[in-house]
């Protein structure tokens, strides 16, 4: 998975899919990615993603909690309207902030 | 609904095969040349409904999944995903939006509102230790 890390923000550009399948690999490596108590802020790309279903929207609130105890947050880029209405449906857009 | 196309599919019910349900029933809808929208609604809506038939229906152990989808002739799909595993007591309730009863796997308990929200009518049938079938319908294109 594509990631950087600029100073106490990490961003990481997901690709494919992401649903109950793929969910566990993805949680597995954005907890390895933000592990350092000094990540304050995840940035996730949704340029590359082809696919997102009501479980993605499980492993990206399960980020924000881990962040939002630390104080930080989460944000996403590059939502395509369909993961928008899923977004938007779930409620998300009031605590992830949307670039 | 008058059927002009019909399709059976059944699969074990391993995540492996969410992505194999969505892609498949997604492919047999092409015929009636829906939007690209749509058929994204659709594959939404059939991974939904396939990843509760595993992590629910099948949560005490594996078993097959059904899918059977029709085409009528009025343009109109019907799919509906059947598991044979322990069934909803309180179907009203699974429907309720964020209610899940598995917050510590990170479920977001969004699944059925998903299937109402990208699918015109979504219709759930089970029995406890019997099973679930839920039946969605999406128009593809005017008559």
């Amino acid at each position: 998975m594509e990631h950087e890390r600029r100073r106490d923000t990490v961003l990481v550009k997901l690709e494919g899919e992401l649903d109950h399948c793929s969910a566990q690999a993805v949680r597995r490596e954005l907890d390895g990615l933000i592990s350092d108590p000094q990540v304050k802020k995840l940035v996730l790309d949704l340029k590359n993603m082809s696919f997102m279903d009501s479980s993605g929207i499980g492993v990206i609130l399960g980020r924000y909690r881990i962040l939002a105890m630390r104080g930080g947050a989460v944000a996403v880029k590059n939502m395509n309207p369909h993961v928008q209405r899923i977004f938007t449906l779930s409620g998300m857009g009031q605590i992830i902030q949307i670039l | 609904m008058q059927i002009i196309n019909q399709m059976k599919l059944d699969f074990l019910s391993i995540p492996e095969n969410e992505a194999f349900a969505r892609v498949a029933v997604s492919a047999f809808a092409v015929q009636l040349d829906p939007t690209l929208d749509v058929l994204a609604d659709i594959k939404t809506a059939v991974s939904e409904a396939v990843t509760n038939a595993i992590v629910h229906g099948y949560a005490d152990g594996p078993g097959t999944v059904s899918i059977r989808a029709a085409l009528g002739e009025d343009g109109t799909l019907e799919i509906a995903v059947s598991d044979r595993g322990r069934g909803i007591a309180d179907i009203a309730q699974a429907m309720q939006p964020f209610f899940t009863t598995q917050p510590e796997k990170e479920r977001s308990g969004m699944g059925f509102s998903v299937m109402q929200t990208f699918m015109d009518a979504v219709d759930v049938d089970s029995t406890p230790g019997k099973g679930t079938t839920v039946t969605m319908h999406k128009r593809l294109r005017d008559r």
